[in-house]
């Protein structure tokens, strides 16, 4: 098991979670949060003074998914959250020692398996 | 200004009811002549008139405060500041506008298109014979009367100009404010209004009925708001990759119910204020028909959201009083209280559907098209249909239900298809020099950061997108700043 953590613009969201739904993985968390790397910060001037912004919004994606699937996952976010420019984010892949599932008190991969209509209801 | 015949009517009707009284009484005193009771009561009318004209110019002039919070609470956190900042640029341009050039082309009398007199306008100067003011009886030299007057069409052209821009929200370049405001406010509104109101455009021989401007200031900014939104295209993410329109939701629903209110209050002064005469307190009537043609909107919207979206949508029911009333703006002086809801109740009606349909093709964040557009253009033919013999004007007909025909709906017609005419061609053409030249629209950058950090350089609400932590100080790193600030107060007898 493998937890799929991924820094990306605002903007790649909805293509992402559109596509994972098609291919069966309806299962994600998502926060907003701010961060800094490459990217330049956003300088904001009030009344002369100004300060610099360097942790720019971005949107987290984490995923938690079976070692077989993690290059689909992956690619599925390449394909869409790139545009070439700096601030495009990054991707972790970190494995996964243990998950319960806590209704049923499940165990091990079978936690990650989506419910059998849950892609067929967001499609519809 | 578009009832200037009505004034000597009233007038007459006022000393009559005078003379009754006064003619028991005049037993001990001097019986006065009717000469020193007309010059007293024109004195007097004169003044309260004046009082009304500048009291309605500053509540027209408070729908400014309305437009801005309208738009606010319909754009996201991030494009809030620079709405502030275009509200109060184009006002301003609009007043410097206005006084130099737009009034005197407007309302100074002259020939077919355009006025003569009335430009840079000062105390002295002398207005035109064919000049508004001249007509409505405040003589040809200008004073302090005048100046009520023009201040009063002044926050008309505000209006007008503010209407413009609700449907270019979040996308467009703040440089096409002031350069699309001056040519507006010099040139489109002007003409406009020179046709309609000064009576320059009389299809069929008849006098046009637009009371207070469901064409001349709300068909004309909506005109405006077309123009501008073809060429600026839809804002990012408006349109999925399905071609289907998706929500951007307003950030703040309170502030735009604040607006709608704002404006109702407002529009007293509009449609009450465009007798520009306190004599036989026809406003009181005007005030009531525009009340009723408000509520008449807010009902139908009401309906027609539950109709068709099963839900009581709160913008489309502020849309609704909007709606209801640009379209009793027209006929507020013309026709009676029952028609007003009548006529309130179809524009509510009318822009629900119409919001939702232009919504299919068109990204107008405000609704504008449908409730400045349609709503207006109901309102003036609904003069056509509604107008009362008793309210019309010489050179008018009542309306197709109170059996004065087809001709005035024929002629208010013509108005609406002029309106749009002039406005539509002069706007485009100008939005597109614009767009060709300095350009219209900003940056995919500059759109996902918003207009305010982007044009502006500063946050409508800074505590959003600034974490706190990079607050307190510049170029520093936070925590130790204020981690070191906390040990040196709190033990000051180590150091």
């Amino acid at each position: 098991m493998k937890m799929i953590t991924a820094y990306i613009r605002h903007d790649a969201f909805e293509p992402i979670r559109s596509e994972l739904l098609e291919l069966g993985f309806p299962s994600m968390t998502i926060a907003d949060v701010k961060g800094s790397g490459r990217q330049k910060g956003i300088t904001e001037q009030y009344r002369g003074a100004s300060v610099t912004n360097y942790l720019r919004p971005k949107l987290k994606i984490e995923c938690a998914v079976s070692d077989g699937d993690v290059q689909t996952i992956v690619d599925t976010i390449l394909k869409h959250a790139r545009t070439g420019n700096v601030g495009d984010g990054k991707i972790f892949v970190s494995p996964i020692e243990q998950a319960y599932r806590i209704r049923t008190g499940e165990s091990g991969e079978e936690t990650l398996q989506a419910h059998p209509d849950a892609a067929e209801a967001a499609k519809g | 200004m578009k009832r200037p015949n009505m004034r000597g009517a009233m007038l007459s009707a006022a000393i009559a009811s005078l003379l009754m009284p006064t003619a028991a009484l005049a037993q001990d005193e001097a019986p006065p002549t009717l000469q020193s009771l007309t010059d007293g009561l024109a004195a007097t009318g004169s003044d309260v008139s004046a009082t009304w004209i500048m009291l309605s110019a500053i509540l027209v002039i408070l729908m400014q405060v309305g437009f801005m919070f309208l738009e606010i609470g319909f754009a996201r956190g991030k494009n809030v500041g620079t709405i502030v900042a275009k509200i109060l640029v184009n006002f301003s341009i609009a007043a410097v506008v206005w006084w130099a050039v737009g009034y005197g082309i407007a309302f100074g009398g002259g020939g077919q298109f355009i006025g003569d007199s009335g430009f840079l306008l000062n105390v002295g100067q002398t207005m035109s014979e064919t000049s508004i003011p001249t007509v409505l009886g405040y003589g040809a030299e200008v004073n302090g009367m005048h100046f009520t007057y023009f201040l009063f069409q002044f926050a008309f052209v505000a209006v007008s100009l503010a209407i413009v821009w609700g449907s270019t929200l979040e996308r467009i370049k703040f440089i096409a404010y002031p350069i699309y405001a001056v040519v507006f406010v010099a040139v489109i509104y002007p003409l406009v209004a020179h046709q309609v109101w000064a009576g320059n455009l009389h299809p069929f021989g008849l006098l046009i009925q637009d009371f207070a401007g469901s064409s001349v200031v709300h068909l004309t900014g909506a005109t405006g708001a077309l123009a501008a939104v073809l060429l600026l295209g839809p804002r990012r993410g408006k349109f999925g990759a399905d071609g289907k329109p998706r929500p951007i939701p307003g950030h703040n629903m309170p502030l735009f119910g604040l607006a709608v209110l704002i404006l109702w209050v407002g529009w007293f002064g509009f449609n009450a204020g465009s007798t520009v005469s306190a004599t036989g307190a026809i406003f009181g009537q005007v005030a009531v028909v525009t009340n009723l043609g408000a509520a008449g909107g807010v009902i139908g919207a009401a309906i027609m959201a539950l109709a068709l979206g099963k839900t009581l949508d709160v913008g489309m029911v502020g849309n609704g009083a909007i709606g209801g009333l640009v379209a009793i703006t027209a006929p507020s002086g013309y026709v009676d209280p029952w028609a007003a809801a009548v006529i309130g109740l179809i524009a509510g009606l009318i822009i629900v559907p119409a919001i939702i349909g232009i919504e299919k093709k068109i990204d107008d964040p405000v609704g504008v098209l449908a409730v400045h557009g349609l709503a207006g253009i109901w309102g003036t033919l609904s003069c056509g249909l509604f107008t009362t013999e008793a309210l019309t004007l010489e050179g008018q007909k009542s309306g197709l239900f109170y059996g004065g025909g087809a001709e005035q709906l024929a002629a208010q017609f013509v108005a609406v298809v002029a309106t749009f005419l002039i406005v539509f061609i002069i706007s485009f053409a100008t939005f597109y020099l614009i767009k060709k030249t300095v350009g219209l629209r900003v940056t995919a950058d500059e759109e996902i950061a918003g207009l305010d950090i982007s044009e502006h350089g500063m946050y409508g609400y800074p505590e959003q997108f600034i974490p706190e932590a990079e607050l307190v100080g510049y170029g520093s790193s936070p925590t130790l700043t204020s981690a070191s600030a906390v040990a040196s107060t709190a033990k000051p007898q180590e150091v």
